[in-house]
């Protein structure tokens, strides 16, 4: 089977009976199991007819009593605040102040929406002066998921691409952010600093350190962070910890702490629960000065409220099974196998890696993804060239086309020059992952020979 | 700061709706007001007021939820077999995954099938329909979608006064140009083409009238349009070439004799290919209003019609930022479009609550307009359609004039003291748009029926000595 054919018609027999999507970071699509205690809770909220049932624990029926109260006329299917349940808001205001060690969190300062990135494209629209004959500047890191140069360039705004360091586990650095910063202000309105954290693609997870410096940097430049957090409870590297930008922020002397503006956000998506379908996400605005705050308000409330579902999938995520909990045995075993699950699949991702050749990954700690370096011999790189298309792209086209797995080209996410990747989904059930890894490690091989 | 922010209003969810939060609180509290709670009749939410969920739909989405329902024989064959389906649609069989941008392949397939049979047959493709975040969701992508160009050549989007603020916030928010059409208050809130022919003429002096908006049932004017109205505007549309969207959510609820529901599509079509081959339309459905009254599930559904396939490559592009709608939300949609049918164990009964919903409607529509009627300075059309009566009111002049000296709106100043007077929360005309020196204030007929006649005779007493106390 040689590359240098084109790919092979539609209806031809293929070597394989079924595709492995590992492109998207959707936990339930990778065969990981929703958790049993939520999926419960929305059954009983969806047909209160199941609070008279047996089979339900009485922690469930119980949750799902005091959420249904909160609803008008007891339905689900009512509408409620624009920026959420205020029942809601006020769980994940504790939820973020037990995560911060005590750190203050008010409800008013939360904002439920359909998925976080709803919530970050309205705060985009607060910032953004599309009509400025100056353009209003957004740093962004490379590489980062497509969607977020998608809703800025819908915005209007202008992008400031700042390269993450690969070679030291893809960090920040200072004098880059510095660089680019610099260059931009030449040409539009750098207005804000957005960082995902842990990061997608790369998995990242940043030091207590490189987040003060990042502060710093954002309280001597005036610009508004806009931090990404959604995958902060997928950390599962040794010795690794999730630090929120507002418990470092809150820590860092007055005339920082009480002036840098952020908005951190989270989902109900990722983490262990997986929720993506249900589209539950809020952002969290600190430090906002009030008359900014009142329009965020009205933009906020021009949406309709987000679905009654998502939030109480938050509320869930917030608010878990406790110990001595009927529920928590069970809840706590489905956690577990979750990280259990994740844990091994970085491992072996990694003993598979470090036996190919070409093929290299930063050390893996946190997030959904990995984002490993492929190294194309110069004949790889020639035939893409060729085609006229990015190398790591028409790996992957062809990754899928002969073995069926689909993983993302690097290219779709931003890289260095000449460097190239792909990016992998990790949240799959054992088996899953396995099979993709031997698919990779086939294809890989081939590909490396077939150019060497 | 984002200008265009500074501009957008929502009047449904206003001051008047956070005075009437903050009165709740107060009543809760044990504060003491000549009444014992807030009537809510603002906002259009069946739930909120006391109708039940349909037994059917609630049934399917609990199995579709927790699948390990689908062992207990509590929910009958139908249930299962429906959530079944669905499952077998999403990614690892569970409702958590994300789905397709555009919606979940079988639910679009459904839309598609119940789009052809409400209308006679005429065919319906699933690549045309796009799954939404409620119908606000849709509306505000097509907005965003064809909004273009700078100063005389921005946009311009032809809007009924009154309308559903919805529009004039969206119109605000993307910085396009509004141009308004006034409905006919005198003639049942009809739509008059040379309204249309004139709204058009002096907007082309200063912007790019494009698109063209009409809500049918009316919000908040309750008006069905015929079927000669619907024909006419899609000439208007043909003939001036601009891009219809068409707001049916309220398609299941007509309750006056002698109107019909009439969908865009279906008359497009049968007015023949000239016009079937080039009206570009956008037609709009929720699970939010009809007999469902599910708001909080976000359901809702658009279907597109004469899109260049470029545009509509850039519409997919659009729509795949936000990754998906709810899939909670697009299965209700598919219950809705894909309802029990005779001789399914659920028929009846399903049936049964369908009817009870829409006659109790039809009932409380004509009720309002009676009793609003006889109340000496309100005149209320008949409520033919839609979830809401728009009666005009007469105010004295010193009313008028305090309310200016205020700085208010005299509906908005009418409104906020019935609130405080009566607990009754109403929004005011000028949250929706209507003629300069005319005064109307929106009132859902939601509450149950017997709530509703207390509520309208409260709203009548107060009327009275309101505008004794201002003569």
């Amino acid at each position: 089977m040689s590359f240098l054919k084109e790919i092979r018609p539609l209806g031809e027999r293929r070597n394989y009976s079924e595709l492995l999507d590992l492109s998207s970071g959707d936990p339930h699509r990778g065969g990981i199991k929703p958790i049993t205690f939520v999926r419960q809770v929305l059954a009983a909220c969806f047909c209160p007819a199941l609070l008279e049932d047996d089979s339900l624990p009485l922690d469930v029926k119980q949750r799902a009593k005091s959420l249904l109260r909160e609803c008008d006329g007891g339905s689900v299917g009512s509408y409620t605040e624009s920026s959420g349940i205020a029942k809601i808001k006020h769980c994940v205001s504790q939820f973020i102040t037990r995560r911060d060690g005590g750190v203050p969190s008010s409800p008013d300062n939360i904002f439920i929406m359909s998925g976080s990135k709803t919530a970050l494209m309205i705060i985009l629209k607060l910032l953004i002066r599309s009509e400025d004959s100056c353009r209003t500047g957004v740093l962004i890191p490379v590489p980062t998921y497509a969607s977020i140069t998608m809703i800025l360039e819908e915005e209007g705004a202008a992008i400031i691409p700042y390269h993450l360091c690969e070679e030291q586990g893809w960090t920040l650095q200072l004098e880059e952010l510095h660089r680019v910063l610099q260059a931009a202000r030449k040409t539009c309105n750098p207005v804000a600093f957005y960082i995902c954290n842990p990061g997608n693609p790369t998995g990242h997870l940043q030091s207590r350190e490189s987040i003060e410096e990042v502060i710093r940097f954002a309280a001597e430049e005036r610009l508004f962070l806009l931090a990404d957090e959604v995958y902060q409870s997928c950390v599962y590297g040794d010795n690794a910890e999730f630090y929120s930008y507002k418990k470092v922020l809150s820590e860092m002397g007055s005339n920082i702490s009480s002036t840098v503006e952020l908005a951190s956000f989270n989902s109900a998506s990722k983490g262990f629960m997986g929720e993506c379908g249900f589209r539950g996400g809020y952002v969290e605005l600190v430090n906002l000065d009030p008359a900014v705050m009142k329009y965020a308000r009205t933009l906020f409330s021009t949406r309709s409220c987000p679905p009654v579902a998502g939030q109480i999938a938050l509320d869930l995520m917030a608010d878990p099974p406790k110990p001595g909990d009927p529920s928590f045995p069970t809840f706590s075993e489905e956690v577990q196998s979750i990280k259990n699950t994740i844990r091994k699949n970085t491992g072996r991702i990694q003993e598979v890696f470090a036996e190919l050749p070409g093929i290299s990954c930063q050390p893996l700690k946190a997030g959904f993804f990995v984002f490993p370096s492929l190294h194309f011999p110069p004949k790889a790189i020639k035939w893409a060239e060729k085609r006229q298309m990015e190398p790591d792209m028409l790996y992957c086209l062809h990754l899928l086309e002969e073995t069926g797995l689909h993983v993302k080209p690097g290219c779709e996410y931003g890289q260095r020059k000449d460097s190239h990747h792909i990016r992998l989904f990790v949240g799959t059930q054992e088996n899953i992952m396995e099979d993709a890894l031997q698919r990779l490690k086939t294809f890989h091989t081939r590909f490396m020979k077939e150019f060497s | 700061m984002n200008a265009n922010v500074k501009k957008v209003d929502y009047a449904v969810r206003g001051p008047i709706v956070q005075r009437a939060v903050q009165i709740e609180k107060e009543l809760k509290e044990g504060v003491k007001k000549p009444f014992e709670e807030v009537i809510k009749a603002n906002i259009g939410d069946a739930h909120a007021m006391g109708q039940r969920p349909i037994t059917f739909f609630r049934q399917v989405m609990a199995l579709c939820t927790y699948p390990e329902l689908l062992d207990d024989n509590k929910f009958p064959e139908d249930t299962k077999n429906r959530a079944r389906r669905i499952l077998q649609s999403c990614g690892g069989n569970s409702i958590g995954a994300y789905t397709t941008s555009q919606g979940i392949d079988c639910v679009r397939h459904d839309v598609a099938n119940y789009i052809q049979r409400r209308d006679g047959g005429i065919p319906s493709d699933p690549d045309n329909i796009y799954l939404t975040t409620g119908a606000s969701d849709g509306i505000v992508t097509i907005l965003k979608l064809l909004t273009a160009g700078e100063g005389r050549t921005r946009t311009g989007v032809m809007i009924s006064i009154p309308q559903y603020p919805l529009y004039s916030a969206s119109i605000a928010e993307l910085g396009a140009v509004q141009v308004s059409y006034y409905l006919n208050e005198e003639k049942c809130w009809s739509l008059d083409i040379s309204e249309l022919q004139r709204a058009l003429q002096a907007a082309r002096e200063h912007c790019n009238p494009r698109v063209l908006c009409i809500i049918n049932p009316g919000n908040p004017t309750g008006q069905v349009q015929s079927r000669q109205c619907i024909e006419d505007v899609i000439r208007f549309a043909a003939k001036e070439n601009l891009f219809l969207m068409a707001d049916e959510v309220y398609q299941d609820n007509v309750y006056a004799e002698g109107c019909k529901f009439h969908s865009f599509k279906k008359v497009l079509f049968e007015m023949g290919p000239e016009y079937s081959s080039k009206v570009e339309l956008a037609s709009f459905h929720s699970t939010s209003k009809c007999y469902m009254g599910e708001c909080g599930f976000r359901g809702g559904y658009m279907e597109v019609i004469n899109m260049d396939a470029d545009v509509k490559a850039q519409l997919t592009k659009l729509v795949s930022v936000r990754l998906c709608p709810p899939a909670p939300g697009q299965a209700l949609m598919d219950l809705v479009v894909n309802s029990p049918q005779p001789g399914e164990p659920s028929y009846q009964t399903f049936m049964k609550e369908r009817t009870a919903v829409l006659s109790a409607l039809a009932e409380k529509a004509k009720l309002t307009e009676e009793i609003l009627n006889t109340v000496p300075g309100i005149s209320c059309n008949p409520v033919q359609g839609a979830m809401y009566s728009f009666p005009r009111i007469t105010l004295p002049e010193r009313a008028i004039n305090e309310a200016k000296a205020k700085g208010q709106a005299p509906d908005m100043f009418y409104c906020m003291k019935l609130l405080e007077e009566t607990g009754i929360c109403l929004v005011p005309g000028s949250g929706f748009g209507q003629r300069e020196g005319t005064y109307h204030f929106r009132m859902t007929i939601l509450p149950p029926t017997d709530k509703l006649k207390i509520m309208l005779n409260k709203l009548k007493e107060f009327h009275q000595k309101f505008t004794q106390q201002y003569s």
